[in-house]
């Protein structure tokens, strides 16, 4: 989209929208198959604010932010989704508050 | 002007779609709203001069990593039981406290961000230019992401495996060991 005039504080309104609505869901959950996909969102949240700095900038840094952003965050999901067949497979529940005494 | 509309119609999809999946008890609602939410987002990145950083978005975010909370939640077979743990576990006086906090901090975000008016003068950063960026100074990062990829790798092949616990295999127990003497 050459040519476009959009507002930089816009931009990273959005990112700050969607990292609130994040950690509110991070905060507000207990299951944690929607704490990972909280992470998920204010992990895309970060990664929006650098591509926006990277679009003000006119280089390709923001851009590379955003593709160790997106290797962090597949890392994370591949642990995280493992830890959640080992608890549903232990607990016989996704309750994060009965994991909380860290013993199997 | 149709490119800044474009926008702001899809900053309020991924904001709608986001606030749903945060807010539903169904697990596969929530990543079907989810997923709308992260292709609203590579809209946005499309707008924002970034072409390859939106396929990426599209193939890996929406793609790969979607795909496996779907693959998990099937094997899960979580079910009516699931939703209705859910409806216990979200109730406004759990959330109140936290919205509030949280908005708090989010007012004072937007006071921060609104003293500065930069436009921005959007123009395309290609992939070959990041492709150059990537593999001229970052080049020690890419190898740091492929050890941390192998790192997840090995720790998800690890929690996944089926037989972790000593005492469900059927031999060598403590009790079974400790009985002849």
């Amino acid at each position: 989209m050459q040519g476009l005039n959009i507002p930089l504080n816009h931009v990273l309104l959005l990112a700050s929208l969607l990292f609130s609505i994040g950690m509110l869901g991070l905060m507000i959950r207990r299951n944690i198959i929607f704490i990972l996909m909280s992470l998920e969102v204010m992990l895309n949240a970060a990664a929006l604010a650098f591509i926006a700095a990277g679009a003000h900038w006119g280089q390709a840094d923001g851009q590379i932010m955003f593709m160790l952003i997106l290797t962090v965050a597949a890392a994370e999901v591949a642990v995280g989704l493992g830890l959640v067949l080992q608890l549903q497979r232990r607990f016989k529940s996704l309750d994060m508050d009965k994991v909380n005494r860290m013993r199997g | 002007m149709l490119g800044l509309s474009l926008f702001y119609i899809a900053a309020a999809v991924a904001l709608a779609a986001t606030v749903m999946a945060m807010s539903r008890t169904n697990a596969v609602h929530a990543l079907i709203y989810l997923i709308v939410s992260l292709l609203a987002v590579a809209v946005v990145f499309f707008l924002l001069g970034a072409p390859f950083a939106a396929a990426l978005e599209v193939v890996i975010y929406a793609g790969a990593i979607m795909v496996l909370f779907v693959f998990v939640i099937m094997m899960l077979n979580l079910g009516d039981r699931g939703e209705q743990q859910e409806k216990q576990l979200l109730q406004p006086k759990i959330w109140l406290g936290p919205v509030f906090l949280a908005l708090l901090l989010l007012a004072e975000l937007i006071y921060i961000m609104a003293a500065t008016e930069v436009q921005l003068d959007v123009e395309i950063i290609s992939a070959k230019q990041v492709g150059i960026s990537l593999y001229g100074p970052y080049v020690l990062a890419v190898e740091i992401a492929s050890m941390l990829l192998l790192a997840g790798l090995v720790g998800a092949y690890h929690l996944g495996r089926q037989h972790l616990r000593r005492d469900q295999e059927p031999t060598a127990t403590p009790k079974q060991i400790e009985e002849p003497r």
